[in-house]
């Protein structure tokens, strides 16, 4: 679902609810925004700071200091790569380069057709698959740079 | 409790699922009722038993450890009725060898000695019952109703425990602070948010036996006179928050968590607290912000969590290991644990082998042991039989240790020593195709974007190496980086505020001492002696090697590679961007690397 068709206001209001409105529940509630709108739009920044009574600075400088939360829209896939060194050394940093060169972006970027995004994602505790890529919720471990194509192309 | 003269574990792990797990689950119920063995044989249900690719829908009867593989739900009725009726092992369906139970974990091997992990893939981690029934909560049981919170501590500490998070912190003085500090209430929080790369023994302990976390805080809570804990869990690791909510919730259940717990007048309760994605967070100061729903930032100490921790009261903070481990201090005895180890450094310790190693995955050795004896025995030597170049001990804030070193013993002094530290326990075996400062510059890019950015030292000096390093591995290194390096390593540790600082320069300055043959090499001649960094290298096909395939050219991203069929290739070196996938790709070994 993207923001267009889904009341940013009413899913804060019921995530914020659901955590009893508390200001101690902020990361909690954000994480739960983030997850189901996909992202923090500036509006649910205000409102959630408004329910639980903080400060907009305070929403916004804890939205922005943690990775899994954006306040920027993704592509419609997410691409997530496994950033860590067991996975660096297991030939991860060609499979890297590979999917930067395929897609033509680069860490954090957004594809102007709005269908990826990639980004890098810290250990996911899957070291002895490694090199580790997930697509959206897909994980592919032992992942090679000839098979980088292949694997995109699963995804429309 | 009901006692069962023969339990049935069926592996549920997702692959067995889909094999059809639960379908024969039901079906070894089913005939159990119909031949009337219900009330004898207990069917539970365990993470995995062996490679579900392989065996699964697979299940494993104790306690004559028979390991039934590739199951439908029409063999059933035959194996009831052939091994619980008639006690015949159906010969059929048994996995012949003793299988490598999992990836991540196989059987004990040489030299390991399992404590933390002894329960893992062995109980069944959604059944509180199969922990009691393994000795589980045993130890909270007896501290509570036979101990004082001051002879709990007085075990703890006369059995040389360590904060097994990476400080090696003793344990039992920590918990002393806590008791002695005024203030109420307290809390006891469990670290759970293991963040460096390549480190996963306490997911595994929170995915496969979560209550002896559970067990180790009730003890520390009854200690230290608390009656609320916190469980920072990482977000990356939802099976392992999920595991841990189920068994909060049987604990209470059992009146093992919860107001006056086993009748005493002991009371403690716990809560699971997820993170968003920040790896300073694993500092206990930045972790306690976190759980008060701020930014993950550390602050100074003093005063210590002890004294001022969550919501400024006084707080005990240890990792899932330690938590782990102190159950087993309390039924053994402290000298039991305090016979492994070396005089600083008693008990065990788990690490997960990642990289060039043969068996990568999870262990647990005692302390003292050599890194040599870790790689080359428990680890099984390094992948391919290539050469050994480096271990890189403690996670991104540790040192890369050169083969001198290999003789060292694992011990938090030893390793401090040397340049490295023990850290949560994360090892990676690098081969000789490993370029070291390749390794130093990727190290620096991970704590350059994990700073927090609170202090200056660490927000800029880190981004200053990683500049500098990210010159020299594009073949622009000069005069002088070397030494404006060591004088920004040196800097940085002094004067940044919390570990994830101090620490961030061991990469480059462990890589400096032991290697600085390799960033001469790059710095003055341009050449990168590992083959790796793309600026110095150049792909380039062997002619008399090359068959004229056209696979390399048919994969090259860049079309760099031109050539006729049945005719040897050539690499337009201007065009090539040296992604590696040409080396990759072919059959004839006719693509190298100058």
């Amino acid at each position: 679902m993207t923001p267009d068709n889904m009341n940013v206001l009413e899913v804060v209001r019921g995530v914020v609810e659901e955590h009893g409105g508390k200001a101690e529940e902020l990361i909690p509630i954000l994480n739960d925004v983030n997850r189901t709108i996909g992202y923090l739009p500036k509006e649910a920044l205000e409102e959630i700071g408004r329910l639980v009574k903080t400060p907009k600075s305070k929403v916004s400088s804890v939205a922005t200091f943690y990775t899994m939360m954006t306040t920027k829209p993704r592509g419609r896939h997410v691409i997530q790569f496994c950033e860590s060194a067991p996975c660096h050394v297991a030939g991860g940093r060609e499979v890297w380069l590979a999917i930067q060169d395929q897609l033509g972006l680069e860490d954090g970027e957004t594809s102007e057709d709005g269908k990826w995004t990639l980004i890098t994602a810290s250990c996911l505790g899957l070291c002895g698959v490694g090199p580790i890529m997930l697509v959206d919720e897909d994980m592919y471990g032992n992942v090679t740079p000839s098979q980088v194509p292949e694997i995109l192309a699963r995804y429309s | 409790m009901t006692f069962f003269r023969s339990h049935i574990l069926v592996s549920i792990d997702p692959l067995s699922q889909a094999k059809g797990a639960y379908e024969i689950i039901d079906a070894l119920n089913d005939e159990l009722v119909a031949q009337g063995l219900i009330d004898e044989v207990q069917v539970l249900e365990t993470s995995r038993i062996g490679d579900p690719e392989i065996y699964g829908p697979d299940i494993m009867v104790y306690p004559e450890g028979v390991h039934y593989a590739k199951l439908a739900p029409e063999d059933i009725h035959f194996l009831v009725k052939e091994h619980f009726l008639k006690g015949r092992v159906v010969d059929k369906f048994v996995v012949k060898q003793i299988p490598k139970s999992d990836d991540e974990l196989g059987p004990p091997k040489p030299k390991e000695v399992r404590v933390v992990l002894r329960n893992c893939g062995v109980i069944d981690p959604y059944n509180i019952e199969d922990y009691i029934a393994v000795d589980g909560y045993m130890a909270l049981a007896r501290s509570i109703s036979d101990m004082t919170p001051e002879e709990v501590i007085q075990t703890v500490l006369d059995s040389g425990l360590r904060g097994r998070g990476g400080a090696g912190f003793p344990t039992g003085r920590k918990w002393q602070f806590a008791r002695a500090s005024q203030g109420s209430p307290k809390y006891v929080i469990c670290n759970a948010d293991e963040g460096d790369p390549g480190a996963f023994m306490n997911r595994r302990v929170l995915e496969s036996d979560p209550h002896a976390v559970l067990e180790g805080m009730a003890i520390a809570a009854y200690a230290i006179g608390s009656n609320q804990g916190y469980i920072y869990c990482r977000a990356e690791y939802p099976e392992a928050v999920r595991t841990l909510k189920i068994a909060i919730e049987q604990a209470r259940e059992f009146g093992l968590l919860g107001d006056n717990i086993l009748g005493s007048d002991f009371s403690f309760d716990l809560e699971v607290r997820m993170g968003a994605g920040a790896f300073v967070c694993g500092e206990e100061t930045a972790l306690i912000a976190s759980i008060e729903g701020s930014r993950g930032e550390p602050r100074t100490r003093p005063p210590f969590p002890a004294v001022k921790g969550l919501w400024g009261q006084p707080s005990n903070v240890n990792n899932v290991e330690t938590y782990a481990t102190v159950p087993q201090i309390l039924l053994k005895g402290a000298e039991w644990f305090s016979s492994m180890g070396t005089e600083n450094c008693k008990g065990t310790k788990t690490f997960a082998l990642a990289g060039d190693v043969k068996n990568t995955g999870l262990i647990e050795v005692p302390m003292g042991i050599t890194l040599r004896e870790i790689i080359f025995e428990v680890g099984g030597g390094i992948k391919h039989d290539k050469g050994f170049k480096a271990i890189q001990t403690g996670g991104p804030m540790g040192g890369c240790l050169p083969s001198s070193n290999l003789d060292l013993p694992v011990d938090y002094e030893s390793l401090g020593q040397a340049g490295s530290i023990m850290g949560s326990g994360g090892m990676i075996v690098m081969d000789e195709d490993t370029c070291m400062v390749d390794i130093a510059r990727f190290f620096m890019e991970f704590t350059q974007e994990e700073s927090c950015g609170k202090c200056v030292p660490c927000r800029v000096g880190t981004r200053r190496l990683l500049e500098i390093l990210t010159r020299i591995c594009e073949g622009e290194g000069k005069d002088g980086d070397i030494e404006t390096l060591e004088m920004l390593c040196e800097q940085i540790k002094q004067d940044s505020l919390c570990g994830l600082g101090q620490g961030a320069p061991n990469p480059v300055e462990s890589t400096l001492k032991h290697f600085r043959d390799e960033y001469e090499a790059h710095i003055y001649e341009k050449r990168c002696p590992a083959k790796v960094c793309r600026a110095m290298i150049r792909y380039e096909i062997l002619e008399d090697m090359c068959t004229g395939c056209t696979v390399c050219a048919r994969n090259c991203p860049v079309d760099a590679i031109h050539g006729e069929r049945r005719q040897p290739h050539i690499i337009d070196p201007d065009t090539c961007v040296r992604c590696g996938i040409c080396l990759q790709v072919c059959n004839f070994s006719a693509v190298t690397i100058k």
